[in-house]
């Protein structure tokens, strides 16, 4: 049934419960399900502030923190029923691009050593030659010349250089999943469309399916296919990329786009005001509900994903003379 | 993608010797307390090879003697030729030093690495016991334990483990913390991904990172065992019959050396002691600011 | 597909006075490494009017937080200011004495650092903190006035009045951030730097802090020096923009001439790395690395990456030359004739 699905979350949720008397607990995570294709290698936005829940869903695909309820299915087997050699192959399919280019390099040791490791961990190479090829390869492909970059170390290598690494790093392991969390946000502007080129490349030319994870929807605008649009754990808005920014329907939606800084003298920002986010997230009812300009009573009921076109749905009660479309068949609404 | 001929620029670094001398340079306290430390020690290697370790003992050499030509740190009231005291003394001084600074460290990164990686019941556990054993008054317990013991019983090595008993909770929760804190580094998760395990995470990844610590952590545990060794042993508590520089003090108090006249008796391993504590003193001060580049001073 | 709608423009910023209130003549600053020297700014100037905002962009290295601490006299050792004037009013700040700088610093001029909201003391509320600082420089004012001077600018930065009891730890990022710029204004300098100021924040809390930071200089009447990379952030926001280049300025326009009709080849290749609706898809990076500031290449310090490149530029540096309308560009494709 589902052998042909490269990723399968089905209605995961993330709660944390602090305190063992009067428990307190934050939904990082609420329902979330998605099914990306392993023919169809997609890159899919995920969009959203701090306290979004984008970074708790890379920690969940990634197998490094567990689900409180609902299942992510890696090439049809649950992840936390892996055995040694399938957690292995989990592990070099599934990998990661990071936001600090630095935090990712451990300062003991020479850059090198990024790239070796893993080389050596999944037995990517026969030999020290065919090893020194591949990184020299790699390196190349993202800009960098490997005799500047070979033998230094972190702190000697400047933020962009660093940061090309970690791309370079994925280009090597070529995995089957790729997690891009934030990868050029600490990054100047005119590398980032290097970086992006090279993650765009790698979804192309080699196959991989890229999860973007960022708050910067110009880059996502650029780089993806699908987005989803997450606020307080919840999807709010979700379709292809060129729609939901162009025209967003969600009211969060259109508060996102509207404080995005373009730089283009004719399209300023922020029209809208923004209310202030409260310190206590409405726990009922829609999760947007004390910030919204169009707040209505009905939102005190938890809205449902409504799908407002083939290719675009959102939570959002002002729609809701529109079909729903359940949470678990989310993926309908996103190109490949 | 084309890449422009653009060299990064040649960071000749100055030669190792060069660049740990300038370090020296601006941490004085490290580079003082490690010449120091290197002096006491050269004076004991270059002791062994002159004296005649017999002569530490007594009845080896005519008694009460001041300093003279022929026995350069004078004698005491046993017969001891006291430069060879000295020179034997700081040798078994050494010993105890390292050994129980070793056997605590050691303890210290075992314990705390196993308790931070694995947390859990482990954690727990561990910790509870520190935390427990912690306030207990180590001077009190040592100088119990060591005056409960039959005299022919204590000797350098029962001095070690007096020492060790009481010791190994703090390197324990010291790393232990550390090592939370690193646990939690992205370099780590990275590694994760990259296919290492546990064991390749924790000494691989995390313990190359700790090496300043440890070093620290080991000269502060070596500071209170030659601490220890000596305060017990002027209490006439040491293994009496070794040339201890505690033990000569104590010997000297016993026999009333300053009232007698006999002022290089006790002054002797007194002004020795003095430098080695304050050496290693320095070189953990020294260390604890390599170790924290935080603390770190700049040019 | 409906397009974003355009929005109404910005209200004509009230007439500027014309003799600028901060001159930066030749500034010049080195750091001395183990592996060399590193010239960090060299032969830098510019000038500002009241009320005028400038944005400084280059990438990281190029010299433009450098160019903030300079200012503010906070370079430390291995680095040192060695030539130049930074006039702010008739006073020049290069030329004070240690007391003189102290009280400058948040009276004539304020600075707003990268990650601000983190170096709030957090054992201490906000209002103690603000008042410190108000105290240092005016110890003579009642504890009264001194509040009520804190209140004022916690309130202009649309804080509510219970944040002034708050700790640190209680605000959050964009709340911290606006808590840092109203202490940059308790003395209502003329000359507010903010170093990149909303790097760390969410893209709707970076939107209010900017316009926190608008409203306020509209207020004080400042003049505003916002340093960042963020092309987008500065044509919402800033008046003018100076790009640096590898610790030299390359080139100043007003932010129109800038985004529409860059002079400079590096200016030129910011602004269409740039994304934007209407390109994607299209990725247009800028080949090969900046330069170290230890080996900074002969000439003109982009030759090595510039598409425009001519034989003059690997050995001349090129000048800063005034074009009209108050432009300057370092280039020799701008240089005078004659």
């Amino acid at each position: 049934m589902s052998l042909a699905n490269l990723l399968e979350l089905r209605n995961i949720s993330k709660v944390y419960t602090r305190g063992l008397i009067n428990a307190s607990s934050t939904t990082a995570l609420e329902g979330f399900s998605l099914t990306l294709k392993e023919e169809e290698p997609t890159i899919l936005t995920v969009a959203g502030e701090s306290g979004s829940g984008k970074t708790t869903l890379a920690m969940l695909l990634l197998g490094f923190i567990t689900p409180t309820s609902g299942q992510i299915i890696y090439r049809g087997k649950d992840i936390t029923t892996l055995s040694g050699d399938e957690k292995m192959t989990f592990r070099r399919e599934v990998q990661a691009v990071f936001q600090d280019p630095f935090a990712v390099f451990n300062p003991f040791y020479k850059v090198d050593h990024l790239l070796t490791v893993p080389i050596n961990r999944f037995k990517l190479a026969r030999s020290r030659a065919e090893a020194r090829d591949k990184i020299e390869e790699a390196l190349t492909a993202v800009g960098l010349r490997p005799e500047d970059i070979q033998g230094r170390f972190p702190h000697q290598l400047s933020g962009g250089q660093r940061q090309r690494i970690n791309v370079a790093r994925a280009l090597l392991l070529k995995p089957r999943l790729l997690i891009a969390d934030e990868p050029v946000s600490m990054v100047d502007a005119s590398l980032r469309a290097n970086i992006l080129e090279t993650l765009s490349k790698l979804q192309r030319d080699h196959g991989v399916s890229i999860i973007y994870i960022t708050h910067d929807l110009t880059t996502a605008f650029h780089i993806s296919k699908s987005i989803v649009v997450l606020y307080r754990g919840a999807v709010m808005e979700a379709g292809d990329v060129d729609t939901v920014i162009k025209s967003p329907q969600h009211p969060y939606t259109r508060l996102l786009i509207d404080s995005i800084p373009w730089p283009n003298l004719d399209q300023r920002w922020g029209e809208r005001p923004i209310k202030a986010r409260e310190t206590g997230a409405s726990s009922v009812g829609c999760r947007f509900h004390s910030r919204c300009p169009s707040a209505m009573e009905i939102c005190e009921q938890r809205p449902p994903l409504f799908r407002l076109s083939e290719r675009q749905a959102a939570s959002c009660h002002l729609y809701r003379d529109n079909d729903k479309l359940d949470g678990e068949r989310l993926t309908e609404v996103l190109p490949a | 993608m084309t890449s422009i001929a653009l060299t990064l620029p040649d960071l000749r670094q100055p030669s190792n010797p060069a660049l740990v001398l300038r370090y020296f340079r601006r941490n004085k306290v490290l580079g003082v307390g490690v010449v120091v430390v290197t002096l006491l020690v050269a004076f004991t290697l270059i002791g062994f090879l002159v004296v005649d370790p017999q002569n530490a003992y007594p009845l080896s050499a005519p008694t009460k003697k001041p300093p003279s030509l022929q026995h350069l740190f004078g004698t005491d009231f046993f017969g001891r030729d006291l430069l060879t005291a000295m020179v034997v003394g700081m040798w078994q001084t050494a010993i105890i030093g390292l050994l129980a600074g070793g056997l605590g460290t050691l303890i210290g990164v075992i314990l705390g690495f196993i308790s931070a990686y694995f947390g859990g019941w482990i954690d727990a556990v561990i910790k509870g016991a520190c935390q427990i054993l912690t306030p207990i008054p180590v001077l009190l317990i040592q100088v119990v334990v060591a005056g409960s013991l039959d005299k022919r019983d204590v000797t350098i090595l029962t001095m070690a483990y007096i020492v060790v008993m009481l010791a190994w909770m703090g390197p324990t929760l010291v790393i232990r913390s550390q090592v939370l804190t690193m646990k939690e580094r992205q370099f780590v998760s990275v590694a994760k991904l990259s296919g290492v395990g546990d064991l390749g995470i924790i000494f691989g990844e995390i313990l190359p990172n700790l090496l300043p610590f440890i070093a620290a952590a080991f000269v502060g545990q070596v500071f209170a065992a030659v601490f220890a060794s000596f305060y017990l042993a002027v209490l006439g508590l040491g293994p009496l019959r070794e040339p201890l520089l505690g033990n000569i003090i104590w010997a000297a108090q016993s026999q009333g050396a300053f009232f007698n006249g006999w002022w290089w008796w006790p002054m002797e391993p007194a002004v020795a002691m003095i430098l080695i504590l304050a050496s290693l003193a320095l070189v953990n001060m020294g260390l604890d600011e390599l170790a924290n580049p935080r603390v770190r001073r700049t040019e | 597909m409906t397009e974003l709608p355009l929005a109404e423009r910005r209200p004509s910023a009230p007439s500027v006075v014309r003799t600028p209130v901060l001159r930066v003549k030749s500034l010049q600053v080195s750091y001395y490494t183990d592996a060399g020297r590193a010239t960090a700014l060299d032969d830098v100037s510019f000038s500002l009017n009241a009320g005028e905002k400038l944005g400084m962009v280059g990438e990281s290295g190029s010299g433009k937080s450098t160019m903030a601490l300079a200012m503010m006299r906070m370079i430390k050792p291995p680095g040192r200011i060695e030539g130049g004037q930074v006039f702010v009013g008739d006073v020049d700040l290069i030329g004070l004495d240690a007391e003189g700088m102290r009280n400058a610093r948040l009276s004539r001029i304020a600075y707003i650092p990268q990650g601000a909201m983190n170096s709030l003391n957090p054992v201490m509320r906000v209002g103690a903190q603000m008042m410190d600082a108000v105290k240092a420089h005016l110890p003579n004012d009642s504890r009264s006035a001194v509040e009520e001077r804190c209140r004022r600018s916690l309130a202009s930065v649309d804080l509510a009045a219970g944040v002034f009891r708050m700790f640190p730890h209680e605000l959050s990022g964009g709340m911290k951030q606006r808590v840092c710029i109203a202490i940059g204004i308790l003395l209502n300098p003329q000359v507010i730097i903010a170093d990149e100021p909303t790097s760390a924040l969410d893209v709707v809390t970076q939107r209010q802090v900017m316009e926190t930071i608008d409203n306020v200089q509209r207020q004080v009447g400042a003049a505003v020096i916002l340093i960042g990379h963020d092309m987008g952030l500065m044509a919402q926001f800033v008046d003018k923009v100076a790009v640096m280049y590898a610790g030299r300025l390359v080139e100043v326009s007003t932010v129109r001439e800038m985004f529409t009709d860059p002079k400079h080849p590096y200016a030129k290749a910011l602004i269409s790395s740039l994304p934007n609706l209407n390109n994607k898809g299209v990725f247009q990076g800028i080949p090969g690395l900046a330069p170290s500031l230890l080996r900074i290449p002969s000439g003109c310090a982009f030759h090595p990456r510039c598409a425009s490149v001519m034989d003059i530029c690997r050995s001349r540096r090129p000048a800063v030359v005034a074009q009209d309308s108050g432009r300057v560009v370092a280039c020799h494709l701008f240089d005078a004739r004659g």
